[in-house]
């Protein structure tokens, strides 16, 4: 028995903890920091391709897919070896991607060509490229798998793709310049950011109709400079947070009301979200200052900025 | 010892009685870091900058920043007001009463000290509960924390206070305690804005602030609030603290004051 304790003690001493990471895309800097969360330091740099910008983990987080824009390359990076192991076919320019919950097929939109290109991440193929409007931006996949929606800037929409038959079939006008999108955790509602309309619309997903536009105004911040770009839904369906870009500050919005509850204080030019920790933070991407801020979902209080590369893009959070 | 205990009770006891008297005064203590919080800082909400700076660890808009500087501000106007009631008692006759005590004259100032102390700090919290409901909160322990801090900062501004009354004949000179004193300290600290930022248009008086023993008195009480330790703001606090306190001990001297024949008492 004593033995045993002893060697339970020993094994707890020795037993390395995994803390939580957040890694972060940094364009300007071609490099991925990454964050420790329960210290909210980063410990570790890693370079990639060209203007990194969009990252998704794939599953398992095995995998980290990289959208380098300028390399015009999906990249892969192991996750273990923290390496580049291969470049996936990606078409020119990748921005934003989404993962379809098959874990095979990347849903890649390229800005410049005005396509969403379909990848095949195990036999790194292209299946498909559809034709969407002009400037190609977000990327969501519903959560039953059935829907890729790609956001189009100048055009102004979204676009419906069957994922089963790579078809575009429908499309949704909204305001100037969508430039994300982010499915409910039922999939019942789609919410999609207009940067230049400054609002962020609400489409409920069997009708397609727009069941609400919600709009912000951040006390002392001129309109112009309210651009929602990132999105994040909590699942108990209880907030909505709206990066809203060159204000510097977070909306927090009631995702049962749509009203308005609350701005957060972040850096500069805040631009894409992600969830950490079981929902309790929420880390923001903050372009010009080049620092991630880490809000208290529970509180809903800024605890922490921290900086890492320049021009932070993306976010992605491995447990 | 209980007649030390009597002592400094009585002197506690007369300030309070003095200070819930003078309604106004409370009422103006609070009204002017009020005008600050409210009216300037709205004017001067984006105005502060983008760099993160201890100890705070994210952004804050300037009506955070400036709160810890507003309490400096109470903490500046009541010690030098509360060495002004003495230059008042001295011209009334009534501090003989203080005086004139059998009590070792160092520890009747400390008590004096202690007692003005005590108000400021009062002033300081109702000041602090006001910022609360207008969404300026800090944590508990920050409140708690930032107790001793008030009380370092409190004793020294009151010790300055007191030095400079000992060297006032008349009340009329006061005026000019106010403008060569209580204003240049006050703006020449971090109160108001941070010191980098008066670094970038002016490096001299980027250097004077950051002599100015306010901007430490300040800046203890800033990271205090959010549960920081400052060493060296805390050092500096202290030292000027039992510099001006011994000086004012030695500007009350009794025996100086005789043999230079320059007080009534």
């Amino acid at each position: 028995m004593k033995n045993f304790l002893l060697l339970s003690l020993l094994l707890i001493n020795v037993a390395p903890t995994f803390a939580e990471t957040a890694y972060v895309s940094n364009e300007k800097d071609d490099t991925i920091s990454i964050i420790d969360l329960d210290k909210l330091e980063v410990v570790e740099t890693i370079e990639v391709g060209m203007r990194p910008r969009g990252i998704i983990f794939n599953k398992d987080y095995s995998h980290l897919y990289i959208c380098a824009s300028e390399s015009d390359a999906v990249q892969v990076l192991e996750v273990a070896s923290n390496r580049i192991i291969h470049n996936l076919p990606s078409g020119e320019d990748p921005e934003q991607f989404a993962l379809h919950k098959n874990d095979r097929h990347l849903y890649i939109a390229n800005e410049d060509d005005a396509i969403v290109t379909v990848v095949d991440t195990k036999l790194r193929t292209v299946l498909a490229q559809i034709d969407v409007g002009v400037e190609p931006e977000g990327m969501a996949i519903s959560p039953d798998g059935k829907w890729a929606i790609n956001t189009t800037e100048t055009t102004n929409m979204l676009h419906w793709i069957d994922t089963s038959s790579f078809q575009l079939v429908d499309n949704t006008l909204v305001d100037q310049r969508p430039r994300h999108v982010e499915f409910t955790r039922d999939g019942k509602q789609l919410w999609a950011s207009s940067e230049i309309g400054g609002t962020v619309t609400v489409v409920d997903v069997e009708s397609r109709n727009i069941l609400n536009t919600i709009r912000f105004q951040v006390k002392g911040v001129h309109k112009d400079r309210v651009q929602p770009v990132g999105i994040k839904l909590t699942d108990d369906g209880k907030y909505a947070f709206v990066a809203l870009g060159p204000s510097n500050h977070v909306a927090v919005v009631d995702a049962q009301s749509f009203e308005v509850l609350d701005y957060l204080l972040v850096g500069r030019r805040v631009w894409q979200l992600a969830f950490a920790k079981d929902q309790s933070l929420l880390l923001t991407t903050n372009g010009v200052s080049g620092d991630v801020s880490v809000i208290d979902v529970n509180k809903l209080d800024v605890i922490k900025t921290i900086r890492v590369g320049r021009y932070p893009w993306g976010i992605a959070v491995k447990p | 010892m209980i007649k030390y205990w009597y002592c400094f009770n009585g002197i506690i006891k007369r300030e309070m009685l003095r200070f819930l008297q003078q309604k106004a005064r409370l009422v103006s203590a609070i009204v002017r870091p009020l005008l600050w919080l409210v009216v300037f800082a709205a004017g001067f909400r984006a105005a502060l900058g983008i760099a993160i700076i201890p100890p705070y660890q994210t952004y804050i808009t300037y009506d955070v920043y400036i709160v810890p500087g507003l309490a400096g501000i109470i903490l500046l106007f009541n010690g030098l007001q509360s060495s002004l009631s003495m230059v008042y008692d001295r011209e009334m006759g009534s501090m003989k009463v203080l005086l004139t005590s059998p009590m070792p004259r160092p520890f009747l100032l400390i008590c004096k000290l202690l007692a003005g102390a005590c108000i400021s700090i009062i002033q300081v919290y109702v000041f602090f509960a006001i910022a609360w409901l207008l969404g300026i909160k800090m944590t508990l322990m920050g409140y708690l924390l930032a107790f001793p801090a008030l009380l370092l900062t409190a004793l020294m501004l009151g010790a300055l206070g007191l030095f400079l009354s000992s060297r006032i004949k008349q009340l009329e000179n006061f005026a000019g305690v106010m403008n060569f004193v209580v204003f240049p300290m006050f703006f020449l600290s971090s109160a108001l804005y941070p010191l980098w930022k008066m670094r970038e248009s002016n490096e001299v008086l980027y250097w004077i602030s950051q002599y100015n023993p306010f901007t430490h008195g300040v800046e203890l009480i800033r990271f205090a609030l959010y549960e920081t330790a400052n060493v060296n703001a805390m050092t500096i606090t202290l030292v000027t603290a039992i510099v001006l306190s011994s000086l004012a001990i030695w500007g009350y001297d009794p025996k100086r004051s005789m043999q230079k024949g320059r007080t009534k008492i």
